[in-house]
């Protein structure tokens, strides 16, 4: 470039630099929603993801017209298998799989020095990488919850529309898929955070699965560290807190939805927050991995 | 532009990893032109690289590329490029869509983005192969694309280490006329590499490493000059090497003159190459002696980097 061309472009950045920022954050998720979605890697996500659904599938094939079930009762094991399953294991897991592998992924292949030698700010790369990996997830559980509900209800016909669009149903399934996304959002931000501080998350992965489950039994004002606090309160149908469900469902001191949304969103900032400044020191080591 | 702002700079630079050292107080002012590295291997030239591209950050001092330092990346990486040594690729790509992502990522649009990534690919001679998976190419095609998406962009200053690994003769000589053209254009092209004969014929300038110390730096027959150990060899092509030689041995300067394997030459080592001139001038003005050609002989990158280096000896 000559020095004319330069100082142009000096000027255009200095012009309007959220044009360019802009533009950089369409091509990393580009580059990376196309890797999440397809990476073989992703499979046992998917099957994580879809197990439930082939439960509800085989519970509806197997329960035509309502036969044997009700709408409380398979509302009530909707609730379960969600807070359970999706909130403890699958959500969990996959995020734990998908955020980590987006910058460990790039280490372990020795391609990340061409993210570090583009002209992009790597504040801006772990947004991009953030938001490839949120939507990703979020695609994959929500799909799941949709599938699950789905199958849960439209077995019993006539009642179950009714159900669903004259009841609470249709109101439920929105809390469910928005809780479904705020859980990618918390995990996947912590995951992505771990995965810039330690070099095998495994472990610190099981502290934290330890951490979000045991966490009702911690003071008040460190349970507020957890992103399971939030999102149990989001969920809109609640679980009898008896035996060991007490663990997973008991809120000590509950705090309304329009706390919990915001608690959550801001705890999450904070991770990435802390993300950004730890990726500006980052050196590339590969032999060092 | 000012000196600061057409240079890239070392002040006071160290790098440590743990305990290890990796390059130590490094003091370097490098011009445009073509820069080559050389030094054994875990001498620091990849370090060195690294820093220069902040890949690394110095645990002591502070580089900067035409005035600006990786902190500013949209800036500092609008006008470097660097072909590192690892050779590994994002999973899946053709040699087209790597270019073209790296490219898109500097915010160029679409039509742009596929246009210069044409362009650098036709430069490395890689069309035919350019929508064909990475994974699929030889070693000497992973260097080559490498290379194109270092210059794609137009960088200002272009980093490459060892550039000429894997590459066949045809590829090394096209690759190594490429980066004198890119030199004589103005640009840093900062080479390292093992190849010292190949190196040596497009340097502008040499830095020589060793234990992660620079040994010697600047144009190499300003470093040849400075070794004072080695006398400096100078071949001289002439019908009567016998009288010649005659005639040489009785200077103090002159070490040894040997009589060439060919019988048409003298081979002379001298500790003062300017003396040495001043007396063959006089032989041929003043005795009429007929001369064919008269070359120094060991004042190449190869050479120095045996005295400086290689053998262990010599300071500068």
């Amino acid at each position: 470039m000559s020095s004319a061309a330069v100082a142009r472009a000096r000027k255009s950045f200095v012009e309007a630099p959220w044009q360019l920022w802009a533009s950089q954050l369409g091509a990393i998720l580009r580059i990376e929603i196309k890797k999440s979605l397809w990476m073989r890697r992703s499979i046992w996500i998917y099957l994580l993801a879809f197990a439930p659904t082939v439960m509800f599938g085989i519970h509806a094939l197997t329960s035509p017209m309502g036969r044997n079930c009700s709408i409380a009762e398979d509302t009530r094991i909707f609730a379960y298998v969600f807070q359970i399953f999706y909130l403890r294991v699958g959500i969990f897991f996959g995020c734990m799989g998908l955020f980590t592998w987006l910058f460990r992924g790039e280490v372990v292949e020795k391609s990340l020095h061409y993210y570090f030698l583009s002209p992009v700010r790597r504040q801006l790369l772990v947004a991009g990488k953030f938001l490839a990996g949120l939507i990703t997830a979020s695609l994959v559980f929500s799909a799941s919850v949709l599938l699950c509900f789905i199958f849960a209800y439209g077995h019993f016909g006539a009642p179950g529309r009714a159900y669903v669009f004259n009841g609470p149903g249709l109101g439920d399934l929105m809390s469910y898929l928005l809780v479904t996304i705020l859980a990618c959002l918390g995990f996947g931000s912590l995951f992505l955070a771990l995965s810039l501080v330690f070099k095998n998350p495994i472990l610190p992965g099981i502290v934290v699965l330890l951490w979000e489950t045991f966490h009702a039994v911690a003071p008040s004002m460190l349970q507020k560290l957890s992103i399971s606090f939030y999102l149990k309160q989001l969920c809109p149908v609640t679980i009898p807190p008896e035996g060991i469900m007490a663990l997973f469902t008991v809120i000590a001191e509950p705090v309304s939805p329009g706390l919990a949304i915001p608690g959550l969103l801001i705890l999450s900032a904070a991770i990435l927050a802390f993300a950004g400044m730890r990726i500006r020191r980052t050196e590339i080591s590969y032999l060092a991995d | 532009m000012t000196t600061a702002s057409n240079t890239i700079v070392f002040e006071n630079v160290s790098k440590f990893y743990g305990e290890v050292l990796g390059v130590n107080r490094v003091n370097l002012t490098l011009p445009p032109g073509v820069t080559s590295l050389v030094g054994p291997n875990g001498s620091g030239k990849t370090t060195l690289m690294n820093l220069v591209t902040g890949l690394v950050r110095p645990t002591q001092g502070r580089v900067s590329v035409l005035g600006l330092t990786p902190d500013e990346p949209e800036e500092f990486f609008r006008y470097v490029g660097y072909c590192t040594q690892f050779d590994s690729f994002p999973k899946g790509v053709t040699g087209f869509e790597f270019i073209n992502q790296s490219l898109r990522l500097r915010g160029l649009s679409k039509s742009e983005a596929a246009r210069l990534t044409s362009e650098a690919i036709e430069r490395v001679n890689m069309a035919d192969a350019a929508h064909r998976r990475v994974a699929g190419y030889s070693k000497g095609m992973r260097q080559r694309i490498r290379l194109a998406q270092s210059i794609a962009h137009h960088p200002t200053v272009l980093v490459l280490d060892e550039p000429l690994n894997g590459l066949d003769p045809m590829a090394r000589s096209e690759t190594i006329a490429l980066f004198e053209a890119l030199g004589k254009q103005g640009m840093h092209v900062v080479i390292s590499s093992h190849v010292l004969h190949e190196v040596d014929k497009i340097s502008d300038q040499v830095v020589l490493m060793s234990y992660g110390y620079v040994v010697a730096e600047g144009q190499i027959h300003g470093v040849r000059t400075e070794v004072k150990e080695h006398p400096m060899q100078i071949l001289v092509r002439c019908p009567n090497p016998n009288l010649l030689a005659s005639r040489l041995f009785a200077q103090d300067h002159v070490v040894e003159a040997k009589l060439n394997s060919d019988g048409k030459g003298v081979l002379v080592r001298t500790k003062d190459a300017e003396q040495f001139y001043q007396l063959l001038n006089r032989i041929v003005v003043e005795e009429d002696f007929p001369l064919d050609t008269v070359a120094p002989n060991d004042d190449d990158v190869n050479s120095v980097y045996q005295y400086l280096i290689g053998s262990g000896g010599g300071t500068v």
